[in-house]
């Protein structure tokens, strides 16, 4: 059994509220947890019920500031504030300000891995703390663990699907022979979708976590901007119908490898594997000495990324 | 995917597909264990193969079958010399018959690119059954679908410039105008393209696209997909 980690968590949307509920099922106690107004600190544990039936009933979720999350005891820094992109702030200096106080972070966070891995990295070398962020790429499925398992010098490229709004929408108007405007709008009835989507169906989400996928390989050197990035929203109902004519389908797949990262919409078999539907994701991981791992699952979700974030709070040594 | 024989029945597949293609063993951790085409191999194929380019001329592997007759493969061979191509040896697979009771054989010649698909269409005038034209010459089909204004933006010249620029022979067009040929319309491509040269065609063809402000559906080549 791992450790038994002090978690202080920042942010309580769907992860960071998550990650508080599930901690003591994986023997982790919760002794910080802030919204962007105030926060709620108790270094024996704080009481996790109360915490989040104040913040899904509206109230403040704390009587503190959210800054007093960094001073309490606290082991680990759970950094699940909203992905940023640039200078990935507040996520990059959370995770700084706990690097150089010699704690660990966990981050669900995208920004700080995706813009600044290289800084992020020196600070974990001056520290006592590690980072981890499995939880950054693929929800629930474990695909940077699975890459430092097969150490990531034998991996020679990851791709597949990472965004389920985009999956959702393209499954469904080729089963449907919908237009894109239409199931988008069916997506947000139904929630897959976002009220301001454009970030998944441009492909500036999936570009982000590809991001991450080559500065592990790479050991840094990618940032967004590096990223060639196309959406789906170009893609008519006809495209959709062609393509299945032909015995394919379109999904909005990433490639990342040590040479660069491209996100765009492509042909794949229609029954291949990486036609995954729905809002499932899927990442094919190639490696020089065993051809290719596939592992699909849900990529999103407050349980599912908590469950990530967790088990890397489970991979960290003690402090 | 992206590997595929051209014209090639079933079972001329593995012998067909075998220059590009190495299989490696696949482990899948939720899906079926599959095999993995390793499109590295290419790289292989596309130096030898300019390596052996000389003076214009280029080498080709046609398949065909044949009738067990006497003669029937000096009448099969004519049309190579009669359209300026040279042979350059002959498999004959005697003990080897398909399931249709014909004879297997595996030529190879050279000849000018521009040559080769008179060669090829002077072959099946003469009534010769031919499986596969050029393993050499075309060695990968690949599929695409563009997006646009495609009728607008003239589509003959977009495909004219595909097969200049991208060095690629267009199979086959399917045109999907739901809305009318003025409104967005779509359209599937197959391309045969030279063994090696599908990242250069597919770069080529990504540029024509962005002049003529199409979206590119590009295939996801290299390995199970
Ligand atoms: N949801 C997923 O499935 C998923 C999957 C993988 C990764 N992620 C990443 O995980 C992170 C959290 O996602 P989410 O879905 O939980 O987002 P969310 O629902 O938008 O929640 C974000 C939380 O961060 C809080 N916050 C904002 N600024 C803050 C600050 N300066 N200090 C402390 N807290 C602050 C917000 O406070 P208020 O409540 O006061 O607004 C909110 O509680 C994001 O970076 C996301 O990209 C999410």
């Amino acid at each position: 059994m791992a450790a038994s980690q002090r978690l202080a968590i920042l942010g309580a949307g769907d992860v960071g509220r998550s990650v508080a509920d599930l901690a003591s099922e994986y023997g982790h106690e919760v002794v910080a947890i802030a919204d962007s107004t105030t926060a709620t600190v108790d270094p024996d544990g704080i009481d996790v019920a109360d915490a989040l039936d104040r913040k899904l009933g509206g109230e403040e979720i704390g009587d503190a500031d959210p800054t007093a999350v960094f001073e309490t005891d606290y082991d680990v820094l759970v950094e699940a504030t909203p992905t940023t992109l640039g200078d990935a702030d507040p996520g990059f200096t959370h995770a700084k300000r706990a690097l150089e106080t010699d704690h660990h972070v966990v981050l669900a966070n995208k920004g700080p891995v995706a813009e600044r891995y290289g800084e992020l990295r020196e600070l974990e070398a001056d520290s006592a703390g590690s980072v981890r962020f499995e939880a950054t790429v693929g929800g629930a499925i474990p695909v940077l663990s699975t890459i430092e398992d097969s150490t990531s010098q034998a991996v020679t490229a990851v791709r597949g699907v990472l965004n389920g709004t985009a999956n959702f929408i393209l499954t469904r108007m080729a089963a449907e022979g919908l237009d894109y405007e239409h199931v988008l709008a069916e997506a947000q009835d139904l929630g897959v979708a976002e009220a301001d989507p454009t970030f998944d169906v441009d492909g500036t989400d999936a570009a982000l976590k590809f991001v991450i996928l080559a500065n592990v390989l790479a050991d840094g050197g990618f940032s967004l901007e590096d990223a060639t990035v196309e959406g789906i929203q170009n893609v008519p109902g006809s495209a959709l119908d062609l393509a299945a004519e032909d015995g394919r389908t379109i999904r909005l797949i990433g490639e990342a490898t040590r040479d660069g990262v491209r996100v765009g919409p492509r042909l794949v078999p229609e029954n291949g594997a990486l036609a995954v539907t729905g809002t499932r994701n899927i990442v094919q991981i190639k490696t020089r000495n065993a051809g290719s791992l596939h592992s699909s699952g849900r990529g999103a979700g407050g349980p599912e990324t908590a469950t990530a974030v967790l088990s890397d709070v489970g991979r960290l040594p003690p402090l | 995917m992206g590997n595929e024989p051209i014209g090639g029945s079933d079972s001329d597949r593995d012998a067909a597909a075998d220059s590009a293609v190495e299989a490696t063993a696949e482990t899948a951790v939720e899906t079926n264990a599959d095999t993995e085409t390793d499109t590295d191999t290419d790289t292989d194929t596309e130096t030898e193969a300019e390596t052996e380019t000389d003076g214009g001329v280029r080498p080709y592997t046609v398949r065909l079958e044949l009738v067990d007759e006497p003669g029937e493969l000096l009448r099969a061979l004519s049309p190579i010399s009669d359209n300026g191509g040279n042979l350059l040896s002959i498999h004959h697979e005697r003990g080897n018959i398909t399931p249709r009771g014909h004879i297997p054989v595996e030529v190879d010649l050279e000849c000018p690119p521009d040559r080769f698909d008179d060669i090829v269409e002077g072959l099946r005038d003469a009534g010769v059954n031919v499986i596969q034209a050029g393993a050499e010459r075309y060695g990968e089909e690949i599929s695409i679908v563009f997006v646009g204004h495609l009728v607008e933006n003239d589509l003959s010249e977009t495909l004219s410039r595909i097969e200049a620029e991208a060095e690629a022979a267009v199979i086959d067009l399917s045109l999907a105008a739901p809305d009318g040929t003025d409104a967005t319309s779509s359209a599937r491509l197959r391309l045969a393209v030279d063994s090696g040269r599908t990242d250069a065609a597919l770069e080529s063809i990504r540029s024509i696209g962005a002049d003529k402000d199409l979206t590119i559906v590009e295939p996801l080549l290299g390995g199970e997909a």
